[in-house]
């Protein structure tokens, strides 16, 4: 809600006419969000400081389009630095903005020294630096500490931006980087928006380094339209959706192999009509979709979303009418009976059962060994053991995994339920077999012979 | 002319065009029971007479047919039916859904016919078609019964067409009306002294004949004997037990079923090939001795005896080998066939027997089904039904349920009489481990007692909390309602405030209130028993609470303290209601996350913010009216954070953690929620004296809502306990949880009064000021009220369903469908 620029040219006071803002009045403006006041708290000839103050008003901010999470009473828009304090920095000081200046133009054109105050702004100082320093700035972050009771620092800094720039770039950084330290927009994101960065970002936004993070978060995880203007940024080199979604990159190869062991056990057992259990968006279902020699298959995930999300990858509603009657997509649970299940040649359980809680699982168990019965279960799960392998990696490999187990854990589970439901087991590695630890992924096949129906007469 | 039909048929009327089916079929049903072949034709394409759509519109008749009878509808067909083939298709929905095809033929002459087709503008066939549909009618009238009709009436002529009279015959098996009390008794298989040992034992008086052999019983309490068949083969005297049996029901003092031992003797009988096995020799071996009067008698009572009965205005159903839902009150070849032999999956067990389908799993009915046919060692209920065949021939016993009472009684038998093929008492049939799926998804509709509900099909969310997150469901056998705030307070400076809270429960017909103080905390249902096992804590939404080590330490002090409260009550375990406090201790990371991160920027603002306005103050600038409104906001925002920091306490895994318990739910075979607060409290307060450490005290005041001086205190209490940082108060109905007021509708089992300070954290630092209490106290509470009446409710039936001893899917549905409304939109700070 608040910033100050400060300058120590001389005389400072040439700030008043850089700004167009006289310094001897509080001004004030109406802005969607509430009043925007600019004033001077000091105007010497060696120093002169503008103060850009929002008051939001929070009936004004509840009129706004959209809500702020669960939030919409409670929330930090009065107090930090936000989009609305960008925007209404792009309103009061629209002509410094641009470079212009009637009475001062050539000083609008050089660098002079710049001092600037952002006491609560959202950001670690770690991200602040990363964004503000590659920009000419010397960054002093002072993290925001919460009160002894709670303890600790809170994700606030107090920002101070020292360095030689021209003031219509240094408001355009702000202007730029104060929503992607928000990182939450307070208006709908609209396609123009891309403009909106191209222009404030001109002349140092394309060799930024943080320029993926940056049009990311201006553009509110859009991806779409980052992709867009990181393109527009740089039109001989076009970023691929990989550059955008860099942190999984490493674990795409890993996961390309476990489908294939995955299909290749499939084949191994001769299944037509399978079962993706968990099937999650649907990596392994457009696998499945591809090959004909599954005649039925069935994913089946607990979350709504998630299908919706493999019905659009696999473009359920544009398949022709055959190659759809092979495909279904079913909501269930794992952990109850489900007769939907009954009658399949086989049924993957690729990554899920580490997302059960440990004492869920007999009934994980008994719903699809027990109740479903498929011809075969194929069973895959990380080996715990081969996590010293990643690098940075604490804890599991992914937050929602309830257990991660070792070799001889899983040998003993998939022995154990083998046994319980009249299955035989066969377990083998997928990925790099490292020598002592194994491979990354374990995978258990079970199989079962068709049990022989025999011709009653009661 | 009365023309019989039974309650529950499809009923095919017969003529040709021009008949009078349709006038007649007013004349006679209900619009509703009537599905006419031209309305169908109508409305496949526009126009009755367009015979392009009739295969259509057969089509769409007969679903809509099955659909009514799957209802348990009778069912009116009017068409012509005069071919084979048509009238073919209503037999087939008959049978699917086994009801009896009936078929009323409308004999008219062809010339009246012609006439009245003639006199209608819309029909345009010529006079030949009609001919054609009188050649086919003469045809028809005698293939009826051979196409499977079971009741053929036909009207000859216009008389006795308008003479005609419907009269409604009940099925054979519907004994509705017959409320017992009944005592019905499992597969006898010749034990005849064992069954008068077993009907001595239950009260009944036997009647001998002059040599001695029981011929009739009565029973001083008028209660009737129910067999479920068996009454024969292997056992030693067969002969003994059918007189003593068919005396009872000659008498009216027992109603009787067939098993499948009477259906093959009756074969016999009639001189059938059958195998003589399964202990069938032995019984004509007897049967021999006795004279061929009897003998007869014998078969005519068995010919006699009617597959199934729904008993008790429909609440009871009796068959040899149990009845699926939709077989009740039904009459066809498979019912019957079902009744007798049970269904089977094709499969062979290890000694050759067939393998039994295991339908009382999937039994999902609101009738009991009382059943013998396969030997359990203990008669079980399972999903609302119960097999009473105990073996005694085989040596077991012989077992009689009392009905309404369920009461099970029993005689040993005297000697093992013959060797069952299989050990019957190794593996008793248990219904199948966990839930179905099928019971909590979809559109359900749930009557659960108290109310109904649907739980609508997108409880998408429901699923995945329960499937995901929660707890075991077998565990998970309640969940707390939502609770609704108070109407808002006109008082000045206040959103809530008691006296409006006195107003809701006194409005609700209240006269005496509990206020109970409202701990800040995350609220924490526990689960405790003697042994520890299946013992749990969760959330609200039925998730644990910090993880299995900690769950368990915190169960451990709770299990420690409640010991004697198990012996008091006669409990091996209970479930009880608490907040567990600190809010922070779960809660540590939503309080940094949201909560607090506000309060530190807003704390770190403000004051930069004023001391820059001081400056600007010193330079002569006019910023007064700003330094106000910002001083304002800084005090507020001291308030808000002052506000959650009340609840946020150091915790070290269990230590600082505390539980306030305030009701004791339910214990074995009890629901708790008719008791009065004061024992809830009492039961609470002696948890807190046995472990002052892990409960803390709910502290709070009776309040007699007719007496202002009594209401005039607890406000001063509540302002007392809010103003020292406290959340506010819940004001209960003194009488329990499951109050009822004025016609006998479930009152809220309490509403929420939250403190000043507190609504800060929920409406933001500045809600005090005028304008917005103004705007807030426009809130709609309607929806969210409604909401905690139905989860109360579903909550309310849960508990009594456990109570009963009900089957876990039936606790599960009502569980379920609470998390389902939890996941309705309604506004987060009610």
């Amino acid at each position: 809600m608040l910033l100050t620029l400060t300058t120590t040219h001389r005389p400072a006071t040439d700030l008043g006419y850089l700004l167009v803002k006289h310094p001897d009045r509080v001004h004030s403006f109406s802005v969607p969000t509430g009043t925007a006041y600019v004033l001077y708290p000091e105007n010497g000839a060696d120093r002169c400081t503008a103060a850009l103050l929002l008051d939001v008003d929070p009936q004004m901010l509840r009129a706004q389009k959209d809500a702020f999470e669960l939030s919409q009473y409670v929330n930090d828009r009065p107090y930090a630095a936000s989009s609305l304090l960008a925007s209404a920095m792009a309103r009061v000081f629209r002509t410094a903005l641009r470079g212009a200046s009637k009475d001062r133009p050539e000083l609008a054109a050089v660098p002079i020294p710049l001092e600037i105050r952002v006491p609560v702004l959202r950001g670690t100082p770690d991200l602040v630096s990363r964004l503000f320093t590659p920009l000419g700035w010397t960054v002093t972050a002072t993290p925001i500490p919460f009160e002894p009771e709670i303890g600790g620092d809170s994700r606030y800094v107090d920002l101070l931006l020292t360095g030689d720039i021209r003031l219509a770039d240094a408001l355009n950084h702000l202007y730029v980087l104060l929503p992607v330290l928000d990182d939450g927009k307070h208006y709908w994101v609209a396609p123009d928006e891309i403009e909106k960065l191209l222009r404030s970002g001109e002349g140092w936004l394309a060799a930024h380094p943080e320029k993926v993070l940056i049009a990311r978060r201006y553009l509110a995880h859009r991806r779409s339209l980052a992709t867009t203007a990181l393109q527009l940024l740089e039109a001989d080199q076009p970023v691929t959706e990989e550059e955008a979604e860099l942190p999984v990159a490493r674990r795409a190869p890993l996961a390309e192999q476990r489908r294939d062991a995955v299909l290749a056990a499939l084949a191994e057992v001769n299944a037509s009509r399978v079962l993706d259990l968990g099937c999650g968006p649907g990596a392994l279902l457009s696998a499945l979709l591809k090959d004909r020699s599954f005649t039925e298959i069935v994913g089946a995930d607990v979350a709504t979303r998630t299908l919706e999300m493999a019905a659009r990858k696999l473009k359920l509603d544009r398949l022709p009418e055959r190659q759809k009657d092979r495909i279904k997509l079913i909501q269930t649970a794992l952990t109850y009976r489900d007769d939907r299940l009954r009658g399949f040649d086989a049924a993957v359980l690729m990554e899920v059962i580490e997302h059960v809680d440990l004492p869920r699982l007999p009934a994980l168990e008994a719903a699809v060994f027990g109740h479903a019965q498929p011809g075969a279960v194929i069973v895959t799960t990380p080996n715990v053991e081969y996590n010293v392998h990643y690098e940075g990696l604490t804890g599991m490999r992914h937050s929602d995994h309830r257990f991660e187990w070792t070799r001889a854990e899983f040998a003993a589970w998939a022995e154990r339920v083998a046994a319980t439901y009249g299955y035989t087991v066969t377990i083998r590695g997928v990925g790099e077999d490292h020598e002592t630890t194994g491979a990354p992924t374990q995978l258990a096949l079970f199989t079962t012979e068709k049990k022989e129906t025999k011709e009653v007469t009661a | 002319m009365i023309i019989d039909v039974p309650e529950l048929s499809l009923v095919a009327l017969v003529g040709i065009s021009g008949s009078g089916k349709s006038t007649f079929a007013r004349a006679h049903f209900k619009p509703t029971q009537v599905l006419s072949s031209d309305f169908f034709r109508g409305l496949i394409a526009d126009d009755e007479n367009d015979q392009s759509a009739s295969a259509d519109a057969f089509e769409t008749l007969h679903y809509v047919a099955g659909k009514r009878l799957t209802a348990g509808r009778l069912t009116v067909v009017d068409a012509t039916n005069l071919q084979a083939h048509a009238r073919a298709g209503l037999v087939k929905v008959a049978r699917e859904h086994d009801v009896l095809p009936v078929a009323i033929v409308l004999d008219v002459p062809e010339a009246l016919a012609w006439e009245r087709t003639q006199a209608r503008e819309d029909r345009t066939f010529d006079r030949r078609v009609l001919t054609r549909m009188s050649r086919d009618l003469r045809r028809s009238l005698n293939q009826l019964a051979k196409e499977g009709f079971r009741k053929i009436h036909v009207l000859r002529g216009v008389d006795e067409i308008a003479a005609a009279e419907i009269r409604y015959e009940k099925l054979f098996n519907d004994r509705k009306d017959e409320h017992g009390p009944f005592d019905i008794i499992g597969d006898v298989h010749g034990c005849r002294a064992e069954l008068e040992a077993l009907l001595i034992e239950l009260g009944w008086d036997l009647i001998r004949d002059e040599a001695g052999r029981p011929v009739d019983a009565v029973h001083p309490d008028a209660r009737k004997a129910v067999f479920v068949g068996d009454l024969v083969d292997r056992g030693p005297d067969s002969p003994g037990v059918l007189r003593l049996v068919m005396g009872m029901v000659a008498a009216g003092h027992a109603i009787c079923v067939p098993g499948n031992h009477e259906q093959k003797l009756a074969r016999k009988l009639n001189g059938r090939n059958v195998q003589l096995t399964h202990g069938l020799p032995e019984t004509l071996e007897q049967l021999a001795a006795e004279d061929d009067t009897f003998v007869a008698e014998v078969r005519t009572f068995i010919e006699g005896l009617v597959s199934h009965y729904v008993l008790d205005d429909g609440k009871l159903v009796v068959a040899h080998a149990g009845l699926k839902e939709a077989y009740h009150g039904r009459a066809s070849g498979r019912v019957r066939s079902f009744a007798l032999y049970g269904e089977t999956t094709g499969e062979t067990d290890e000694y050759g027997l067939p393998v039994r389908y295991p339908w009382a799993r999937e039994y999902r009915g609101s009738a009991a089904v009382v059943y013998g046919h396969v030997p359990t060692p203990t008669p079980e209920w399972i999903n609302n039904t119960i097999c009473l065949d105990t073996g005694c021939v085989f040596g077991g016993r012989l077992t009689a349920l009392r009905w309404p009472s369920r009461e099970i009684v029993a005689v040993p038998a005297a000697k093992e009489y013959y060797a069952p093929v299989r050990p019957i008492f190794a593996a008793p049939e248990k219904p199948e481990q966990g839930l179905d799926l099928a019971d909590v998804i979809g559109r359900r509709h749930i009557d659960f007692g108290y109310g109904t509900t649907t739980v609508p099909a997108e409880n998408a969310a429901a699923l995945e909390v329960m499937g995901r997150f929660a707890v075991d469901p077998e565990t998970l056998v309640w969940l707390p309602p939502t609770m609704a705030p108070c109407t808002s307070s006109t008082v000045d400076g206040f959103l809530e405030h008691p006296s409006s809270a006195f107003a809701d429960l006194r409005a609700a017909g209240v006269d005496r209130v509990v206020c109970e103080e409202k701990h800040m905390g995350s609220r924490a249902v526990v689960r405790v028993s003697v042994t520890g096992a299946g013992d749990a804590i969760w959330t609200r939404t039925g998730r644990p609470f910090f993880g299995p080590d900690l769950d368990e330490a915190l169960l451990a002090r709770v299990r420690a303290a409640a010991a004697p409260i198990f012996a008091e009550l006669e409990t091996d375990w209970l479930l009880i209601d608490a907040e567990l406090l600190p809010w922070s201790a779960k809660a540590g990371g939503l309080i940094r996350d949201h909560y607090a991160r506000v309060g530190a920027a807003g704390r770190a603002a403000l004051p930069v913010a004023l001391s820059l306005l001081e400056q600007a103050a010193g330079r002569g600038l006019d910023v007064a009216g700003l330094r106000d409104r910002l001083e304002l906001r800084s005090a507020e925002i001291d308030g808000y954070s002052a506000a959650y920091r009340a609840y946020v306490k150091p915790t070290d895994g269990l230590s600082g953690v505390t539980l306030a318990p305030f009701a004791f739910l339910a214990g074995a075979g009890v629901s708790y929620a008719k008791k009065n607060h004061d024992w809830h409290l009492a039961l609470a307060d002696r948890l807190v004296a046995a472990d002052p450490e892990i409960f803390t005290p709910t502290r709070r005041m009776i309040v007699d809502l007719a007496d202002p001086a009594s209401e005039a205190a607890a406000t001063e209490w509540w302002l007392t306990l809010t103003g020292a940082g406290g959340e506010g108060m819940v004001v209960k109905p003194w009488a329990g949880l499951a109050v009822t007021g004025e016609k006998g509708r479930l009152v809220q089992p309490g509403v929420k009064c939250r403190g000043r300070e507190y609504l800060r954290i929920i409406y933001g630092p500045e809600y005090t000021r005028p304008e917005q209490l103004d705007r807030l106290r426009q809130r709609n509470l309607g929806r969210k009220r409604a909401l905690a009446l139905r989860e109360h409710g579903l909550g309310l039936a849960a508990l009594d369903r456990l109570a009963e001893g009900a089957p876990s899917w039936r606790v599960h549905e009502l569980v379920f469908a609470i998390l389902a409304a939890e996941s309705e939109p309604v506004d987060p700070r009610l």
